[in-house]
């Protein structure tokens, strides 16, 4: 089963050692340069993801951790319905999601056409083709991947622990900040990874809501090997990528434990 | 002020859902589907009008069907080998998620290109059922592998003693009890296969998948179709998760009853 798993990724690493081009054929040649070259050129755009899939991961840590704090909590006998309510738009496939995200953010489209039309905005205002958008796309694309194990966490919380510090005085901030947040770290933590690793490898939004300059990696990696045709190099761009997460998420175990991220 | 909140939440959640519904009735003319220019039916009385977009839809379909097929069996038959030989097999199949979680799908996509390319395999919609099932496989033995707990391997073991044999012990008795975990497994493969978007792209040549379409479409406008299409595969997830869950609903209740008796 590893196998499965371990033959793409060692002939990634082989084809990144190559040189050549596409009409002449390429040839296993122990070539580092296209990992100096790719790391010169495109280290902008290594950044870019860090930083827009970064941002997204902390958008939707903030937005999903109090409405899953509310559906775990005080959602009552509807908890599994707005569970349901939360999941049911993730059934649109996602080209088609982001598209729509697009609709909605145009220069004049369903959301500012009407407010720039009543002066509330000014006329220039956009968001599509920022960072902005493109970080909105994110954090809306991989929702999901945040909410689930947030929830997970605090809905394990046993209710007891709760009312034994409201019996001791504490106030609703002090249970919320001394017992439920420090147990629902685990959940937080697998969120964190679960939505910061594709977001970080995300494309797609980039190129529908972002616009020039805005140039995530994955988007590197997709020209050069399709448009480009310069497989070496792509490789290259693609092994480091993956080395750089492997690297961040042996960090982040050693620091949390595996059970810990597996068990959200 | 948290209950509000909560529902703003899931309003901004189904924002793009209800802008996707809305603009397939829309009367656009041009070729973008971005302004409002009234009612119309026609796109949902002709859904199927655009023959690439057609086709590109049953691409899909195939593809995910043969690819979920694939992966359920494989993927279940890793859930129940990792069972009965738990701490290996658990070891394993966290090293397979975290893999499959680090290398990220753009990784992924270039590997397996990387490697039909090595191996002179041509790509088209056999790549395609390749890839999804390799990137599937860890969400069905992880959703099977969440029925098991709690399934005691004396069950098979007498049933054995009883003188069944291997096949007709796992028809009778495994397949029976890990039934609901192995179709949700299904489902969920099969929406992943239907869906992916990066991964496929990587590797699937000239074929066209439904959001290797749509996204190509997007240079040149997106017609209301994919509007159309997209709502009905919408309204197709609902029922089954509705029903899907009701019949657990049903379930829980009939269980809560007998076990009263």
């Amino acid at each position: 089963m590893l196998l499965f798993f371990l033959l793409p990724i060692a002939t990634l690493a082989i084809t990144s050692l190559e040189s050549g081009d596409f009409i002449s054929g390429f040839d296993f040649t122990w070539n580092f340069g296209n990992y100096s070259r790719g790391f010169n050129l495109y280290s902008e755009q290594y950044l870019h993801a860090v930083e827009y899939g970064g941002s997204a991961t902390i958008v939707a840590l903030l937005v999903a951790y109090p409405a899953a704090y509310w559906i775990a909590f005080h959602a009552g006998p509807r908890k599994s319905s707005y569970l349901l309510a939360v999941l049911l738009p993730f059934f649109v496939s996602f080209v088609i999601r982001t598209l729509a995200w697009e609709t909605i953010l145009s220069d004049n489209g369903v959301l500012f056409g009407p407010l720039k039309s009543l002066n509330l905005l000014p006329n220039d205002f956009r968001v599509l083709a920022t960072p902005v958008a493109v970080t909105g796309g994110l954090a809306y694309t991989f929702f999901p991947f945040m909410l689930l194990p947030v929830y997970a966490s605090l809905e394990k919380i046993d209710r007891g622990l709760v009312e034994a510090a409201q019996d001791l005085f504490a106030s609703k901030f002090e249970v919320f900040r001394r017992v439920i947040f420090p147990l629902s770290v685990p959940g937080v933590f697998a969120g964190v990874l679960l939505t910061g690793i594709p977001a970080v490898a995300d494309y797609v939004n980039q190129d529908l809501l972002g616009g020039v300059g805005t140039t995530m990696v994955g988007r590197v990696i997709e020209t050069q090997f399709e448009v480009n045709i310069n497989y070496p190099l792509a490789a290259a761009l693609a092994f480091v990528f993956m080395l750089g997460l492997l690297a961040t998420l042996i960090i982040y175990q050693r620091i949390f434990g595996t059970e810990q991220i597996m068990g959200g | 002020m948290l209950p509000a909140y909560a529902h703003l939440v899931i309003l901004w959640l189904f924002a793009p859902i209800i802008v996707m519904i809305v603009f397939g009735f829309n009367n656009t003319h041009g070729r973008l589907n971005i302004v409002w220019s009234g009612f119309t039916l026609k796109w949902f009385e002709n859904p199927f009008g655009v023959t690439a977009l057609t086709s590109a839809v049953t691409t899909s379909l195939v593809t995910a069907t043969i690819g979920a097929l694939i992966s359920t069996v494989l993927g279940t038959m890793i859930a129940l080998a990792a069972h009965r030989y738990s701490f290996r097999g658990k070891a394993l199949l966290d090293a397979i998620m975290v893999m499959n979680i680090a290398a990220s799908e753009v990784v992924m996509g270039a590997a397996l290109l990387t490697l039909f390319v090595a191996g002179n395999v041509p790509l088209g919609p056999v790549t395609i059922v390749l890839a999804q099932v390799m990137f599937s496989i860890p969400f069905v033995a992880i959703t099977v592998r969440s029925r098991l707990v709690g399934f005691e391997n004396s069950l098979e073991e007498s049933a054995q003693d009883l003188g069944a044999s291997p096949w007709a012990t796992f028809m009778l008795v495994t397949l029976p009890i890990i039934f609901p975990g192995v179709l949700a497994a299904a489902l969920l493969a099969f929406a992943l296969c239907l869906d992916d978007y990066v991964i496929t792209s990587f590797v699937a040549g000239n074929t066209q998948t439904f959001p290797l379409w749509v996204y190509g479409a997007t240079r040149l406008g997106v017609p209301p179709q994919v509007n159309v299409i997209g709502s009905l595969i919408f309204l197709a997830g609902v029922i089954i998760a509705i029903s899907f869950a009701s019949i657990q609903g049903w379930r829980n209740r009939r269980l809560a009853r007998e076990s009263a008796l």
